[in-house]
């Protein structure tokens, strides 16, 4: 033990002469990491992009990005004298002719899909639990940014093996492109060199595939985390875990243990993934021809939306001075994609702009103590389902044995339909946990057992609860809908404010107006006066929120 | 023979293990068709017709065959095969003639005739008669008039095929419904293309020829018996070969995977996340 | 890291409630203070200390085994085949792919899952709570560094210096154009703008339709109903092996023929003599974003595009029935030669593919 203290010694005392490494490292070598199993599904994230990484640049060795035709040579038999790209047919070499190569490629592959999943399930903690609100609005924007930059990375590389797939894919990137009124054919004329497909465009994907994309992603996730780092992870109230505290196991040795041990879990399930699942049997699909296209052609899931929205999009086109416009594409490809970012990228502000709030927050919420943020991520949730769902719909349709057109018809409406629906029963169930919550602070929790009074009246029997928890039911904050004060003072001038206050008060109304809030003080003794729960009727009739 | 199929050189025991390879004995054709030439003529100009073995079928089996025929297949397709429409212009069962022993041969060998009720889609089962009544059956419907005959047996002869060129074969004419290895996949209005895992290679050369229901014909002039002989070559060389990465989830592609990520890979991580956050057990 | 962070007293900083939000009514419940973890079994018996530390080193020793067996393995299970020209055994490849990815993939959680168990089971630390303080500056810094941001700008005379100032704004505002302008060659110099490109294919009159992937003449009476025959022009036999040409005419050339009964057609003025004896001929390439389509259904003489689910009706000129394809699929005229084989009338009469901006109605 000494032995080890005295060889770090010495390499602190190294650094330490040379860059005050001491002075940092005594601040923060304890720094406080509370635990919580969503904060780690960005760890996934982290850990999976690091075996991206490594199994990328294994690929990188064998792979040639060259478009260039060639008759195939190698060793998968199936494939003997076809014509085809060499980035094809690097890829058949890789498969099939480098041990271990086959393994690399779907760990690449299983690695990229989980990165992206768990961003995105990262990125739905962060949002339900309002870790996105003051001062963390940085590390949301970051994110959304990553999140961008992960569906780029994940199709350029779908593109890359020049498969039957990854060319019926860029093919409708081109048409999408061609969609873009005025300057449509020369952005696909400049992407392409020239006419669909030419030989140029494997060659210039690959670069931003392996350099620029990466690059990027690993700056902007050094950023993420040094502002995490300095910001202190948010964590979980609770007796003791306040907003001006954070409370957890330190950083050396628990977290550097359970971190660096989840890293190796998460490359040994893609690892295990990968040995035991196929993904993405190039050699089955064949080599890109523009004039062939399988049953079945599908995205990755995480582009899976956007073609979905191709596929239920209705066939508009209209004519501006004799020049097509084809709503049809230029909605779901060019559009889409902007608007839901948009408001995605946006939320922490408007959130704020609504509810008024900018004090910061360390103590995340319960997404049913605010049941308007959760109701929008859910009905967000369901619109990104459907059109998931949409992007499948012959894969669903086969598994389903029902029409195609029906699934179509189907999400056509309910893209309209279903996510308001998704909305209202999402808040509905939260006010409704509310109300139960704040149901066990006043009167305790049911015990299932029934009692019947000598009058005949049948009660169920309510335990109290400890402190503890009563307040791991009651540490988060109030939240009253703010009021937009009188239009005019006491003199009889108008507040010029008032315009904009008042629509900031429905907003915030909007979002705080029917939350069912904890007990004050005075209602807990006057509940506990009553007679512990035998009154039902009191329960009933529980005041809906607080003017 | 340098194209052999692969896995078959050099056998290795997982190969085995993994890739039962379905050798059906091929069924003996024993029916060539008799041809009735005066009533043919005039439809013969709209319907070129393929490869013609003519043969004569004994009229025992020609008579067995309508008997047959009378029993299972008249109440839709009427007595002589000259098809039924209901009043309200529904077509109970299509006209035979002229569909040929291959059209018969495809649609009862593969189970989909007789059927039960008419239906969006008639699906592969097991077939209600045995080869030999399947047989007269074809006999009788092909003395109707000339049609498409069975395929000789050359052309079902896989080992003699050039799976490759069968792949590109297969990719340009039947991948764009049938998928890439045959899994099959939608089409409109609820019907589909069906899995071709398992299907005969004599039947695949007859739904290529007959077109049956809503596939359309690649007849023997567009696409050859050498070329028909391929495709089945390919298919049976990519049915039969084994997965190299695992498990093939249905050989799907990305929706397939990008379900098992979400509920396996992000499944079993956040399984881990929980345990790993948790300290180990009270004393 | 700035200072401020490790403020012991941090009192006036500490982030406190204002706005509406301090109305609210006290909270009902007092917060009873943090309680700390009870100890774990491995804290008090020793016993149980012991097994834990096995298990642990348990699971690195067997990871190390796996990382043995995983060489073993690379070495052991081969799949390159004797002779090149036999090819691949796929077989072994899953062997290999199976084994080494079992053994690293074990070996990989195992070093994971024995630190994790470390440290839940073994590692003392405790409970550790650290004071948040509020993340703006106080109001003296915040006011000195502007004081210095004012100063160093006083300093270079930046907004007084308005000739310099907007001199190098202007020059700095054309500097990117450089980079923008050395992307121009990303596209070609010569064959006219790309929508010129798009209008034209190597189809021509008197081009022979042959069927694709064999590359034979077709002649009229080679078609049954019912048929569907995928088919390239003559001229693409022609273009040179290497190079762009033969990709690029693949995807705007392909041509699918059907046959249907006359009877079934509903044929457009003017294209009556499209056709021969019901033989059409439509472009495969989906006019909604161009994906190769000849999901034929000889029954309905629906085209479905496997993409995105556009319908087209062949005997009604192609017209859009479902999807979202807004155009119907251009037709190539076509006839039959000196010969009997088909040829086409000409190039379509309008450009394949997916709507672009040039293309006019």
């Amino acid at each position: 033990m000494s032995s080890i203290v005295n060889g770090a010694g010495k390499v602190v005392d190294f650094v330490d002469q040379r860059i005050t490494a001491s002075n940092w490292l005594k601040r923060n070598i304890r720094k406080v990491f509370p635990d919580h199993w969503s904060f780690l599904l960005g760890e996934i994230a982290l850990f999976s992009f690091i075996m991206i990484l490594l199994s990328g640049v294994f690929l990188t060795l064998w792979f040639k990005p060259s478009m260039a035709h060639i008759a195939y040579e190698g060793a998968y038999l199936p494939m003997r004298d076809v014509g085809m790209s060499e980035a094809y047919a690097t890829t058949l070499e890789l498969s099939f002719e480098v041990r271990g190569g086959l393994l690399m490629r779907q760990v690449h592959h299983w690695g990229a899909l989980i990165f992206l999943a768990a961003m995105s399930a990262h990125m739905l903690r962060v949002f339900f639990t309002g870790a996105f609100r003051k001062p963390r609005e940085i590390n949301w924007l970051i994110g959304v940014t990553l999140l961008v930059l992960g569906v780029a990375a994940g199709f350029t590389g779908y593109s890359l093996p020049d498969d039957l797939l990854s060319g019926t894919g860029l093919r409708i990137i081109e048409g999408g492109m061609l969609a873009i009124p005025i300057i449509g054919t020369y952005a696909s004329s400049f992407l392409f060199g020239g006419e669909y497909p030419g030989d140029d465009i494997i060659a210039r994907l690959y670069p931003m595939h392996i350099l620029l994309i990466p690059g990027l992603i690993l700056a902007l996730v050094t950023a993420h985390l040094m502002i995490l780092w300095y910001q202190k992870h948010t964590h979980w109230g609770g007796p003791g875990k306040t907003n001006h505290n954070v409370a957890g196991a330190p950083f050396y040795p628990i977290y550097v243990a359970k971190a660096g041990g989840f890293q190796f879990i998460v490359m040994g399930v893609i690892v295990l993934l990968a040995a035991t699942i196929q993904i993405n049997p190039v050699w089955l699909w064949g080599p890109y021809d523009p004039s062939v296209v399988s049953a079945g052609t599908q995205p990755d899931w995480y582009v899976g939306f956007l073609d979905g929205a191709l596929r239920v999009m209705p066939a508009w086109e209209f004519y501006v001075f004799d020049h097509p416009v084809s709503l049809s594409v230029l909605i779901p490809a060019i559009l889409l994609p902007g608007i839901i970012l948009t408001p995605l990228a946006l939320y922490p502000w408007l959130e704020q702009k609504a509810t008024g709030d900018t004090r910061e927050h360390h103590l995340l919420d319960r997404p049913r103590n605010v049941p308007v943020r959760t109701g929008i991520g859910v009905a967000f949730i369901v619109f990104y389902v459907l059109l998931w769902i949409a992007g499948g719909n012959d894969f669903f349709a086969t598994i389903l044995e029902i029409p195609v057109n029906w699934i179509t018809w189907f999400i056509r409406i309910g893209i309209f339909v279903l996510p308001p629906l998704a909305f209202i029963a999402t808040k509905r169930i939260c006010l409704g946990l509310q109300r139960r919550d704040r149901d066990k602070v006043m009167h305790g929790r049911e015990t299932g057992i029934v009692m019947v009074s000598p009058d005949g009246e049948f009660s169920e029997l309510h335990a109290p609860l400890t402190q503890s928890q009563a307040y791991e039911l009651t540490w988060h904050e109030r939240q009253l809908p703010s009021d937009p004060g009188p239009a005019t003072d006491a003199n009889g001038i108008p507040n010029p404010n008032y315009r904009s206050k008042r629509v900031q008060a429905r907003l915030s109304r909007f979002y705080f107006g029917d939350v069912v809030q904890k007990p004050t003080v005075e209602e807990l003794e006057a509940a506990h006066h009553n007679g512990h729960g035998s009154d039902s009727a009191h329960r009933d009739e529980l005041p809906s929120g607080q003017q | 023979m340098p194209r052999s199929l692969p896995g078959r050189s050099r056998g290795s025991w997982i190969g085995r293990l993994l890739s039962s390879r379905r050798r059906h004995p091929l069924a003996a054709i024993a029916v060539l068709v008799a041809v009735l030439f005066t009533a043919g003529g005039a439809y013969a100009a709209l319907a070129p017709s393929t490869t013609q073995n003519v043969q004569a079928a004994s009229s025992t089996q020609i008579e067995e065959g309508r008997q047959l025929f009378a029993v299972g297949c008249s109440s839709c397709h009427g007595l002589n095969g000259e098809g039924q429409v209901q009043e309200d212009g529904e077509v109970l069962g299509p006209s035979l003639i002229g569909v040929g022993a291959a059209s018969v041969d495809f649609q009862v060998g593969t189970g989909r005739m007789p059927l039960a009720a008419p239906s969006a889609q008639a699906e592969r089962k097991p077939p209600s008669y045995n080869q030999r009544q399947i047989d007269s059956l074809s006999a009788f419907v092909a003395s109707l008039a000339p049609g498409p005959a069975e395929p000789d047996e050359e052309w079902l002869d896989t080992s003699q095929g050039n799976v490759a060129r069968g792949g590109e074969l297969f990719r340009t004419n039947c991948s764009q419904c049938h998928n890439t290895t045959g899994q099959g996949g939608a089409l409109t209005m609820g019907q589909f293309a069906p899995n071709l895992t398992g299907v005969e290679p004599k039947h695949i050369y007859e739904a290529m020829i007959t077109g049956p229901q809503a596939m359309p014909v690649f007849n023997d002039n567009t696409v050859t018996p050498e070329d028909k002989r391929d495709i089945i070559a390919f298919l049976e060389s990519v049915q039969n070969e084994p997965d190299p990465g695992g498990l093939a989830i249905g050989r799907a592609g990305p929706v397939a995977e990008g379900l098992w990520a979400w509920l396996v890979g992000i499944g079993l991580l956040i399984g881990m996340a929980t345990w790993i956050v948790t300290r180990s057990s009270k004393a | 890291m700035s200072t401020h962070n490790e403020n012991p007293s941090g009192d006036e900083h500490a982030i406190v409630p204002h706005g509406d939000h301090s109305l609210a009514p006290a909270d009902p419940i007092a917060d009873p203070g943090l309680h700390h973890d009870e100890p774990r079994l491995t804290d008090v018996e020793p016993k149980a200390e012991r097994r834990a530390e096995r298990q642990v080193a348990g699971m690195f020793a067997l990871a190390s085994l796996l990382t043995v067996a995983f060489i073993v393995f690379y070495v052991v299970v081969g799949i390159h085949p004797d002779d090149p020209h036999d090819g691949v055994d796929v077989g072994d490849v899953q062997v290999s792919n199976l084994t080494l990815g079992l053994t690293l993939g074990l070996a990989l959680f195992l070093v994971g899952a024995g630190a994790v168990q470390w440290a839940r089971s073994l590692m003392t630390s405790p409970e550790v709570v650290h004071e948040r303080h509020e993340l703006r500056s106080d109001d003296e810094t915040r006011a000195a560094t502007l004081n210095d941001f004012e100063t160093g700008t006083e300093e270079t005379g930046f907004g007084r210096r308005k000739l310099i100032r907007n001199s190098l704004l202007g020059a700095l505002a054309l500097l990117p154009l450089p980079a923008v302008i050395l992307l121009r060659d990303l596209g070609p110099n010569t064959g006219g703008t790309p929508a010129q490109r798009k209008e034209h294919t190597i189809w021509a009159e008197g081009v022979r339709v042959l069927t694709d992937v064999t590359f034979m003449p077709i002649r009229a009476a080679d078609l049954e109903i019912g048929q569907l025959v995928n088919a390239m022009p003559a001229t693409f036999e022609e273009l040179p092996e290497h190079g762009p040409e033969r990709i690029n005419e693949r995807a705007k050339s392909p041509v699918m023929l059907v046959r249907m009964l006359p009877e079934d057609l509903h044929i457009a003025e003017g294209r009556e003599n499209w056709g021969v004896d019901g033989i059409l001929a439509y472009s495969k390439i989906c006019t909604h974003v161009g994906c190769p389509i000849s999901l034929y259904e000889q029954t309905t003489h629906h085209m479905l595009c496997p993409c995105h689910q556009s319908t087209f009706d062949l005997s009604d000129n192609g017209k859009v029935i479902f999807g979202p394809a807004a155009r119907s699929l251009p037709q190539l005229p076509i006839a039959v030669d000196s010969e009997g084989y088909l040829v086409a009338q000409s190039d379509f009469t309008e450009p394949v593919g997916p709507s672009y901006w040039e293309r006019t109605r």
